[in-house]
């Protein structure tokens, strides 16, 4: 890759670079490698995003133990539990398109994909019951709060603060995640050589559907299942 | 101008063990902080290129050396940490016996009550030396820090829960009350005095009611009554619908409800007094009560009489006394020129908080924080 | 020639080259530019921007401070602005600066690399960072922030009656910059090193970048949603911190110091690569104890989450919890001793030139140990009780960010100008005004050590019951405007030099190091071929050896 002045123009100008080997990297593997590099630090600067609400929900959990578990019977199990399925069952078939994906597999990956999408939309059209019913119940915090019946008001608040923030902050996360699987499921389907030619972006897609995954499976016993 | 003190002055029992540390740490950075870098400054100038300097064999890497210069600050920061942390400890356990005070910090104001005998004061606290004083401290909104620089203590206010906070005093004098912690816009004005006080002053005080023991001119034992009587609720610096102005009242022309007019000279205030309605001013009906002369609570002995007639006299006028144990807001300055005299209001109950910047305060939903102290002791 | 080394085989470059500069001159070009380099300039124009308003800030403040009774502004005005002050110089002056010009700019050149990692990321991250600043100041022209940089609750959430909102969406902006920058770095210095360019010969601006972007991956995310809880608080009224609606103001404190305290060793560590640099470049020597500086970098990065209760010993959290923290924060200070002695004996036996990048590499020696064992009476608690809130407090991090910080970064934007810019600037000038902005420092901010010793609390507009306060807060100001006197005349002679400086060589210094191997300023793909590191970081034996210092004893082009 000689740095001719008619290039460098080119390169300056239009930016993007068709095909998968970006200029500054010396070979696919060194482009790969820190793809998977950057996509963890990412990660971890998600779980440290993630880390600060949990930590809060502890400290006042541990502080309002009764008011936390009177104000839980008020989330719906059912769907819940629902939703936890519908998530698990998405993070295994975007597995399998990852794998497809390394197979170059264009069919696999697409199959793989359209579940995934289905179960994120899925999830978030259920959330949107569930949030429904706590508004129905004058449970969002705020002046019109009401607690529910045996829980006293601030502490009970701040149990629904923190579900809305908590599963809030997740369901965008949900959003965003329906947009990258959206965009990658697109480029596939176009035979983009970037994906095609190339499965560490559909691997970092992988990696952030898990991870969005693995949150909620935190969540749900947090917000669900509190023991007595 | 011109002055340039270099230590506060070390007025409680902390102060006699904080100040020495201080010192001591003082005399380690600046021996081991100024050798540094007179090193530097010395082999920048000796390796200067073209000096004759002895270059040879120059190091990299030393690991003696290293240990030793990570073993010994690490002893002498372990020597501080250790100190540091006892004198904490200390700092934060009250003795048993300590005397017990209340504070009530809200925007912008102390608001203090005395234990054992009730008296409050706002803007002010006033101690006996020699004995532990122990604050319980909460606030009404925002974070607030209780800091008297001279007694070397300071703790946060914080709304929602508890502080404590003590120590002794240990000489008697007139010290410095701040509040540290960023509360809003007259941060810098919520704050006042402290007097340290001999015990028997002090018991002389708290028998006065919080009155200044110290003997007063008349006009300042006037001043005191007009505080004690509560008269600024109605009377303050500007006329308002509650009364009018006393400020510069002494020998001007009144005019009255029925067309009459009057010179305001001694005798005519001490009829307002004693027999408002006898003369009502123009503008204004008869709200004020009439004071009995007598010695009985409420009412004012014509002893009492004279010093408030002396004191209103001088209101408005450079004589006015700018007595800051009178109360703690009236301290004469108010460069806040926006509200003047508006401190002087809220002197009158210390806890008459609600009175003044419902705005503040609109996120109390009815929960003042010092009914839960009163109901407390 | 198919290799270059780190000794710099490579003679001067024909003058008439295009460069990174010149190569392509649109708005366009520059706006959009994936360039490292070009992103690092801009950079460097942003920050200067938000510079001069922090520093108009700073001489608002000093200005209003001559007096018991303040001057000229309003209680609720001065409030503002020693908020938008602090608010800009921190999120939008020290935390990017260093990483985001010199970083972006010498990264990788340093490790012989064409660009970073990712390119459009890191031009996203300058974006990022100059939205949230647009944001800044729009909260500041639309009526200011009056909630200190610190922004505790319930004030901030529930009292405060200014443009919150605003200032903490750009900040949370700018927290996303400087993770995007952090993650490209961290990517850059695992992947991108040339052949040969081991771990242990990375320069060790290199290694305190790579710590630095480790705190700022691990603590930048808690700092945003601790503000965005914060705001929640505010805007929805969804109660996490206030205890009128159930929750905790002294978890704020936590969650935000969590990040705030590592945060100040994000401004500091940087500007420890720099001055690394400079003195084993100016002393023609290599870095003593090379491994000890390196480790220690990574040791205060893993200490410095540990210690962050240190801000709150007098806030209600434990006594025992303090205890810890007060123990740790002590432990950290060994680290940096260690630091500070190897740098002194880098000096020891070397060959010093005193010029102006040096000069700013010796003055941050001396106001850095300063601002450094001032932390120390912090740390001790008993004192803190005194100390805290107080201009003593104030005193020490200015010693410790302006004169340690920001003159590390202005140190590094000497030593690389040339490298930059291709011209030279006046060097007998820099080093004058080096020394005027080291007096007019210690004019600025010591008296304020005394006169917060005194109990004088920060944030105080008015001080008139203490007038006595008075003669030391003069002194300050008179500090300031020679303070800024120098910074005046350091951004003039710097402006003049790019038309009329002397044209600088490819290695004016005579540097060890791969960003000096090529020509000043780079071509736009910076190296012609990859390099290959056969030599040792520092190796000025080496150098010296193959006669490469003849010639670079004095600045080339320098009159
Ligand atoms: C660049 C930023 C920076 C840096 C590097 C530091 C470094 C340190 N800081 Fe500072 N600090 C701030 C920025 C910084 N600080 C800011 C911004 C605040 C206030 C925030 C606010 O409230 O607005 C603050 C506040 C602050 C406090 C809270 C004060 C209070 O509010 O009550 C404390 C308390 O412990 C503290 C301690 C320290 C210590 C121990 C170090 C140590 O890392 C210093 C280590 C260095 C040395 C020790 C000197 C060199 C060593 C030698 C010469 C060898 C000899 C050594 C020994 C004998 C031990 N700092
Ligand atoms: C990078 C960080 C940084 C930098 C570089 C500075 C630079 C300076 N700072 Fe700042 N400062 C902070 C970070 C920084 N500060 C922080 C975080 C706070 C805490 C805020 C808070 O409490 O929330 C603070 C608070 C703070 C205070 C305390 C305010 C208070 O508590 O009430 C003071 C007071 O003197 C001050 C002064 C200065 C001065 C004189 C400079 C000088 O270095 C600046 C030199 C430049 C000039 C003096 C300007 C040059 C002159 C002009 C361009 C024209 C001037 C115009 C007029 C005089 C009208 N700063
Ligand atoms: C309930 C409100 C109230 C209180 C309390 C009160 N006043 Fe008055 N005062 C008034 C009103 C209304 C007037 C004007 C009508 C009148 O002259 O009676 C007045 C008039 C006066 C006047 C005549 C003023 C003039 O302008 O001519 C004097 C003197 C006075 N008060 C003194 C006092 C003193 C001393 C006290 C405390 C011991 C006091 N007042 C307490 C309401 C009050
Ligand atoms: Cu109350 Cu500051
Ligand atoms: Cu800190």
């Amino acid at each position: 890759m000689a740095a001719t002045g008619a290039h460098a123009d080119e390169h300056l100008e239009h930016g993007e670079h068709e095909g998968p080997l970006h200029e500054q990297y010396e070979d696919i593997d060194q482009q790969n490698e820190s793809y998977i590099v950057g996509m963890w630090a990412f990660l971890v600067t998600e779980v440290m995003f993630f880390g600060a609400l949990f930590v809060t929900y502890v400290l006042y959990r541990t502080r309002y133990q009764h008011d936390f578990w009177v104000s839980h019977l008020e989330t719906n199990t059912l769907l819940g539990g629902i939703n936890t399925t519908v998530l698990l069952t998405s993070s295994l078939t975007v597995a399998l398109a990852v794998r497809a994906a390394m197979l170059k597999n264009r069919t696999g990956v697409i199959l793989g994909l359209i579940p995934t999408l289905m179960g994120a939309v899925t999830f978030l059209v259920i959330k949107y019951f569930e949030y429904a019913e706590k508004f129905a119940h004058n449970h969002y915090p705020g002046p019109t709060f009401i607690p529910p019946s045996g829980a006293a008001k601030g502490p009970s608040q701040i149990f629904f603060s923190m579900y809305f923030g908590m599963t809030g902050l997740h369901g965008i996360h949900v959003l965003i995640g329906i947009i990258v699987i959206g965009a990658l499921l697109y480029l596939w389907y176009k035979k983009r050589p970037v994906v095609t030619e190339d499965y560490v972006p559909t691997e970092m897609v992988g990696l952030y559907w898990h991870f969005v995954d693995l949150v909620w499976i935190f969540l749900f016993p947090l917000y669900y299942l509190i023991p007595k | 101008m011109g002055n340039f003190p270099l230590a506060p002055p070390q007025a409680s029992e902390f102060a006699h063990q904080i100040d020495p540390l201080f010192y001591a740490l003082t005399a380690v950075c600046v021996f081991f902080g100024g050798i540094t870098f007179l090193v530097v400054i010395y082999f920048s100038l000796r390796y200067k290129r073209g000096t004759k300097a002895d270059r040879s064999n120059p190091k990299h890497e030393h690991l003696p050396l290293e240990i030793s210069w990570s073993i010994f600050p690490l002893i002498l920061a372990l020597v501080f940490f250790w100190f540091g942390a006892k004198q904490f400890i200390y700092a934060k356990t009250p003795p048993k016996d300590a005397m017990e005070i209340y504070v009530v910090g809200k925007q912008w104001m102390w608001h203090i009550q005395h234990a054992e005998s009730g008296v409050r004061e706002n803007n002010t606290l006033h101690v006996p030396i020699g004995r532990p004083v122990k604050l319980t401290m909460i606030s009404q909104d925002v974070l607030h820090a209780f800091y008297i620089p001279e007694f070397r203590i300071q703790y946060h206010v914080v709304p929602g829960r508890y502080t404590q906070s003590w120590f002794t005093a240990t000489k008697p004098g007139t010290y410095h009350l701040f509040c540290a912690m960023y509360c809003g816009t007259q941060h810098s004005e919520m704050g006042g005095y402290v007097y340290a006080m001999k015990p028997d002053d002090y018991a002389q005080w708290i028998k006065n009611g919080g009155n200044d023991p110290q003997p007063q001119t008349l006009v300042e034992r006037g001043g005191s009554i007009y505080t004690k009587m509560a008269c600024e609720g109605c009377h303050t610096e500007k006329d308002t619908i509650h009364g009018p102005s006393l400020y510069s009242l002494y020998g001007k022309t009144r005019r009255f409800t029925d067309g009459t007019t009057a010179v305001a000279d001694d005798a005519y205030i001490r009829e307002s007094i004693y027999k408002p309605d006898a003369k009502i001013v123009a503008g204004y009906i008869d709200t004020m009560s009439p004071y009995v002369s007598g010695t009985q609570p409420g009412a004012i002995s014509e002893e009492d009489m004279l010093a408030l007639v002396a004191y209103i006299k001088t209101l408005g006028t450079t004589n006015m006394p700018l007595d800051k144990s009178l109360s703690g807001t009236q301290r004469g300055v108010t460069p806040n020129s926006k509200v003047p005299g508006s401190a002087r209001v809220t002197a009158v109950g210390a806890l008459g908080f609600e009175k003044d910047n419902p705005e503040a305060n609109r996120l109390r939903n009815g929960k003042p924080a010092v009914g839960a102290l009163g109901s407390e002791n | 020639m198919s290799s270059i080394t780190a000794t710099g085989t490579i003679p001067a470059a024909e003058p008439a080259e295009k460069n990174y500069l010149n190569v392509t001159t649109t708005f366009k070009s520059w706006a959009l530019t994936h360039d490292h380099k070009r992103i690092g300039v801009m950079y460097l124009v942003t920050i200067a921007i938000f510079f001069a308003v922090g520093s108009l800030m700073a001489g608002l403040i000093r200005a209003e401070l001559t007096s018991p009774t303040g001057n000229f502004l309003e209680s609720e005005t001065y409030n503002k602005v020693f908020t938008a002050h602090g608010v800009i110089m921190i999120f939008w002056v020290l935390l990017a600066a260093v990483p985001g010009i010199l970083g972006n700019f010498v990264i990788p050149l340093m490790i012989g690399a064409r660009d970073v990692a990712f390119p459009r990321l890191n031009l996203l991250s300058y974006y990022f960072f100059v939205g949230g600043g647009l944001l800044a100041i729009a909260a500041v022209l639309s009526g200011g922030v009056d909630t200190g940089w610190t922004f505790y609750v319930p004030y901030a959430s529930l009292y405060s009656n200014s443009q919150v909102g605003l200032a903490v969406t750009g900040a949370f902006l700018a927290g996303f910059s400087s993770i995007f920058t952090a993650v490209n770095f961290i990517v850059t210095v695992h992947k991108m090193r040339a052949p040969g360019m081991t771990w242990f010969r990375l320069p060790l601006f290199i290694w305190s970048a790579y710590a630095t972007s480790l705190i700022v991956v691990l603590g930048t995310p808690v700092v945003a949603i601790t503000l965005m809880m914060m705001l929640a608080e505010r805007t929805l009224h969804i109660g996490f911190f206030s205890p009128e609606l159930g929750g905790d103001p002294v978890l704020f404190q936590h969650l935000f110091w969590f990040y705030s305290h590592p945060a100040v060793y994000i401004m500091i560590l940087p500007s420890f690569g720099v001055q690394s640099e400079l003195l084993a470049a100016f002393s023609r020597k290599r870095v003593f104890g090379y491994h000890f500086v390196a480790f220690s970098s990574l040791a205060i990065a893993v200490l410095g989450f540990l210690v962050w209760g240190h801000h709150m010993f007098v806030s209600s959290q434990s006594m025992y919890q303090g205890v810890v923290f007060s123990l740790i924060t002590f432990l950290i200070a060994v680290p940096t001793a260690v630091k500070i002695f190897n740098w002194t004996s880098t000096i020891y036996k070397g060959t010093v030139r005193l010029h102006a990048p040096m000069i700013y590499a010796i003055s941050f020696m001396g106001l850095f140990i300063i601002g450094g064992l001032t932390g120390l009476y912090l740390s001790t608690m008993s004192t803190d009780i005194h100390l805290t809130n107080t201009y003593f407090v104030v005193a020490h991090f200015h010693y410790v960010m302006v004169g340690g910080a920001i003159t590390g970064l202005l140190g590094g934007i000497h030593y690389w100008w040339p490298k930059m810019f291709g011209k030279m600037y006046p060097d007998r000038l820099a080093q004058i005004t080096a020394i005027i902005v080291f007096l007019g420092f210690n004019l600025t901010f010591f008296p304020q050590f005394i006169v917060g010793w005194l109990g004088m609390p920060r944030r105080y507009h008015y001080y008139y019951l203490e007038p006595q306060f008075q003669p030391y807060n003069i002194m300050s100001s008179m500090g300031a405007s020679i303070l800024g006197l120098g910074f005046l005349i350091t951004g003039g002679y710097l402006i003049w030099s790019l038309k009329f400086g002397a044209k600088a060589t490819s290695n004016p210094w005579g540097a060890h190091g791969l960003e000096w191997t090529i020509p000043s300023p780079p071509d736009l793909h910076n190296f012609p071929t990859t390099p290959i590191v056969t030599d040792d970081v520092y190796d000025y034996e080496a150098l010296d050896a193959a006669g490469l210092s003849g010639g670079v004893v004095a600045p080339q082009g320098v009159s």
